[in-house]
């Protein structure tokens, strides 16, 4: 419809330095093809045929009917699948899963429909002619860009901000000091790391247990190939500060004596180690062991440490080898720590040396 | 009708009064019939948009029920395995809104899905807008807006994630309490900062709820209220076309077409999500349990938006990392989770003024490119995508080599070469095919279309009927500018002075040669007339379409 209007405001455009771009570029229009122009308007079955744009009406209709269907169906869903009532873990799961299917599937056709009817209603009944409108050049014209720089000097004037330069650099000195309280104020999120990340807790003398609720292990106890998820005792069970059991986390693995390294003798006992199971790449667990090439691979990025050479890093982004906890047995024959780490155990840090 | 006045009463008085009070009428001149060109990738920003709406909606309704606690209590509600552990409030609470509440659990996999779609959408819509140009002056700044919607969207997205507190979602914030200690001379401090101690403490979640749903989402809304507005005022790009020009807009305008086709596209979207949620189960954090530091997880992967990153870490060898002077360097973490995300945020943010460096173009652009016309820069596009694909597969390379059967050092190693192989491989075979391409619409225009018709000629000579293309088809074909490599000028004026400013221009030289040296420019009237003459023999026949005529003209063409 605005094909035509559309070309004579063009002709008559503000901007006559903005050319068409293609044309600009090469200077001489005639090197150039011509824009041929919009296609001409092809009309839909729908414009010319009253039987179809009544089709096209009714099913537009029954698009939005079928959506009230959906929301009455969501409703009754809603109401009709009640959570009392049921015996049994799994029944009440299959309960809770028919009303997310019915749940959701009901508000698919209720929002679905609404969608493709309005986009079928603009498709086929609304104007389909394409129109032209006209851009301007974002650019200001050149009086507007003048006027706004003689207002912004004479605001400026106005104020004295050029004049008076002690007004300036004074204002200009609070601001930059004001947000300082507001950096300070974050002082408190959080106590100064200090050696905290040093620490682990493990001392001389601290019992061996299993993780989640397990007791002490006897050393005679323990199979060649196996593995052990430990804490000290006291951080066994699941209330235990995550703090502490986030770096007192450890492996026991048994392995043959002769497979084990010479680092690694000093705090074996009788082929069993220990080691931190926090990894020292990102201190995800590193739980992952496979008993015939006597590896420990952390699931997280795949950092691979090898458990017969004191668990120095044979693969991976980890760089430092799983610190080793030294062990031995009590007058019972329980495994406890002959000493703490000797090193801080988890991800690398700066102050870590 | 009466009903039919009554309604025309009411409406006109409702337009009385918001124009009396806020000049209403004007709003709707200015908008109403404001026109927006139509195709199909112009709708990805809008499922991004819609996602967006459904995350707000979603997310709220999660709030009505979600306790952001670390606070320690006993499960006792209906899920079996679990009943009587001990685990967080958030977690409890989590698990309690799926399985207690009446559609909580459609609402979280509403609410997770979305998240899901709205991370993708964006970043495809990032990808039509850089292989279309559509970036380029005077559309810069909607370039840098969107490129931090898309970098806030990762961390939003990872955020939302940690709240359950679930098992994998505690290994997700370790790793991320990793990489801030990873920080060199600060590390330790910010990390101590922001968890409050050491990892995991107790002031996390609700640390991370405040960002998640407060301080993000009203960036969020901020961002993409000023993307929109930016969108209006310099009105949306359109593809090249018969008509359309650089000072046209053509298209069909916002009231009623675009409200009736973008508002039901939100409901198509929504519709879409809520199905998808009712069949695709999606994070069942009760599966994995409460987090605790100490139980493994295999498979350990994060949300999608997330794997890049995690693939950049597990490519990285650990020799990166080294003491110097009794401090630890963890390039190893650092290089790969910091500073590539820096670099590669910043190259993106700078793309606009990198490519304006090489045009040398100062115009304002508002028909969009053929991506095979630009090669250099679909070729540069192409190379980040497989870039950021290789990263992603990295990300995976457990998963690989689990069900492949294959070993992880293998993919590993083979994913170290490839990052820095395949995108510069990819980056010449797609300029090359964009090159092939323009070749091909060349001698499309030069020659005409096939008919089919074979002619014999009175001597005997057989030859096929080409047809010119219909000028409407052509144009589409010969419409772009050739951008040819800048000219450096002389280094010294005529008075043997040196130039200042002659570094700046030796660059801008460089970057125009890699970006143009190698082109096809499009066919000129007088090489089609110079190609009728060369076939004056067999005749070419005239364009068939017969309304050729009465086209109207395109001013300023």
């Amino acid at each position: 419809m605005s094909d035509g209007t559309g070309t004579d405001e063009m002709s008559t455009s503000d901007h006559p330095t903005q050319q068409v771009a293609t044309v600009e570029h090469d200077g001489d229009a005639a090197e150039r093809f011509e824009n041929p122009g919009l296609p001409e308007h092809r009309s839909r079955m729908a414009d010319v045929d009253p039987k179809a744009a009544r089709r096209a009406e009714r099913q537009v209709a029954a698009l939005f009917g079928l959506s009230v269907v959906g929301t009455i169906g969501t409703m009754v869903a809603y109401f009709a699948v009640k959570f009392e009532g049921i015996s049994g873990s799994n029944a009440y799961l299959q309960r809770v899963q028919l009303s997310n299917i019915l749940l959701g599937s009901g508000l698919f056709l209720a929002l679905f429909c609404i969608g493709i009817g309005a986009v079928h209603w603009a498709k086929t009944l609304m104007p389909d002619e394409e129109r032209i409108e006209l851009r301007h050049p974002m650019r200001s014209s050149d009086e507007d860009r003048a006027a706004a720089v003689e207002i912004l000097q004479e605001g400026a004037a106005e104020s004295g901000l050029g004049r008076r330069p002690l007004l300036r650099n004074s204002l200009i000195t609070a601001l930059a000091l004001v947000p300082l309280p507001a950096v300070a104020l974050l002082r408190d999120t959080g106590p100064m790391p200090g050696r905290a990340l040093e620490t682990a807790p493990w001392k001389a003398g601290d019992k061996l247990v299993r993780d989640a609720g397990g007791g002490p292990i006897k050393a005679a106890d323990v199979q060649i190939g196996t593995v052990i998820h430990v804490m000290p005792d006291g951080l066994q069970e699941t209330g235990a500060k995550l703090e502490e059991r986030a770096k007192a986390a450890v492996l026991v693995i048994r392995l043959n004596p002769d497979d084990l390294g010479d680092a690694a003798k000093a705090g074996a006992y009788d082929g069993i180690v220990a080691y931190s199971k926090i990894c020292t790449h990102l201190g995800c667990p590193v739980a992952l062991y496979e008993q015939q090439t006597h590896h420990l691979l952390c699931p997280c990025h795949q950092s691979t440490f090898d458990v017969t050479k004191n668990c120095e890093v044979v693969f991976g982004p980890a760089k430092r080898p799983l610190p080793q906890l030294a062990i031995t047995v009590d007058d019972e024959g329980y495994l406890v720590a002959k000493n703490g780490f000797k090193e801080p155990i988890g991800p690398s840090y700066w102050e870590r040396g | 009708m009466s009903s039919t006045t009554t309604t025309a009463r009411a409406a006109a008085s409702v337009g009385n009064f918001t124009d009396e009070r806020v000049g209403a009428s004007k709003g709707v001149k200015f908008l109403a019939r404001k026109i927006f060109p139509d195709h199909w990738s112009f709708m990805l920003g809008e499922v991004a948009l819609y996602s967006f709406i459904i995350l707000l909606l979603s997310g709220t309704f999660l709030t009505f029920f979600y306790v952001p606690s670390v606070g320690e209590t006993t499960y006792n509600g209906v899920y079996a395995p679990l009943a009587g552990t001990r685990v967080s409030e958030a977690f409890a609470s989590t698990v309690r809104l799926s399985f207690d509440v009446r559609g909580g659990l459609l609402m979280r996999q509403i609410h997770h899905w979305a998240a899901l779609v709205f991370v993708a959408a964006i970043i495809v819509h990032m990808f039509r807008v850089f292989f279309t140009g559509a970036f380029r002056k005077p559309r810069e700044l909607n370039w840098v807006i969107g490129s931090v919607l898309a970098l806030l969207s990762l961390f939003e997205g990872f955020l939302g994630y940690s709240l359950p507190d679930d098992l994998l979602s505690g290994n997700g914030l370790r790793i991320a309490y990793g990489i801030i200690e990873s920080i060199p001379v600060v590390g330790s401090y910010i990390a101590f900062f922001l968890f409050g101690g050491e990892f995991p403490g107790t002031a996390f979640i609700p640390r991370i709820y405040t960002i998640h749903v407060l301080l993000l989402p009203a960036i969020f809304l901020a961002l993409i209220g000023a993307h929109l507005v930016l969108l209006v005022v310099q009105k949306h790009t359109q593809y090249p076309g018969p008509g359309r020009t650089n000072q046209n807009v053509v298209g069909y305008p916002l009231y009623p077409v675009y409200m009736a086709k973008a508002g039901g596209f939100f409901f198509i979207v929504f519709g879409v999500i809520c199905l998808m949620s009712a069949f695709l189960q999606i994070n069942p954090v009760w599966a994995f349990g409460s987090y605790d530091p100490s139980p493994v997880s295999a498979d350990a992967q994060p949300d999608w938006y997330m794997g890049f990153m995690d693939g950049a870490v597990r490519l990285m060898p650990g020799f990166f990392e080294f003491t110097l002077f009794d401090h630890t360097f963890s390039f190893n973490i650092f290089l790969p989770a910091a500073i590539l995300p820096g670099i590669l945020t910043t190259v993106l943010v700078a793309y606009p003024w990198i490519e304006a460096k090489a045009t040398g173009d100062r115009r304002e652009h508002h028909l969009l490119d053929r991506p095979r016309n630009v090669p250099t820069r679909t070729g540069i596009g192409v190379m980040a995508i497989t870039f950021y694909l290789l990263l992603l597969l990295s990300g995976g390379n457990d998963v690989i080599a689990t069900h492949f059967n294959l070993s992880i050092n293998d993919i590993t190693n083979s994913l170290r070469l490839l990052v820095f192989v395949l995108p510069p491989l990819t980056f010449v075979v797609t300029k090359r095919i964009c090159l092939g391409l323009q070749h091909k619409d060349r001698e499309r225009v030069l020659h005409g279309e096939e008919t089919g018709v074979i002619v014999r000629t009175e001597t005997g000579e057989f030859f096929e009927v080409h047809r010119d293309l219909d000028p409407r088809v052509r144009w589409t074909l010969v419409q772009h500018d050739a951008q040819r490599p800048l000219e450096l000028p002389p280094a010294e004026d005529e008075n043997g002075v040196r130039r200042p400013g002659r570094f700046g221009d030796r660059v801008a030289y460089r970057l125009s040669r890699f970006f143009f040296e190698d082109r096809v420019e499009p066919v000129t009237p007088a090489e089609l007339e110079a190609a009728h003459h060369e076939h004056a023999e067999p005749q070419a026949l005239p364009a068939s379409d017969d309304a050729t005529t009465d086209r109207t003209p395109i001013a300023g063409a």
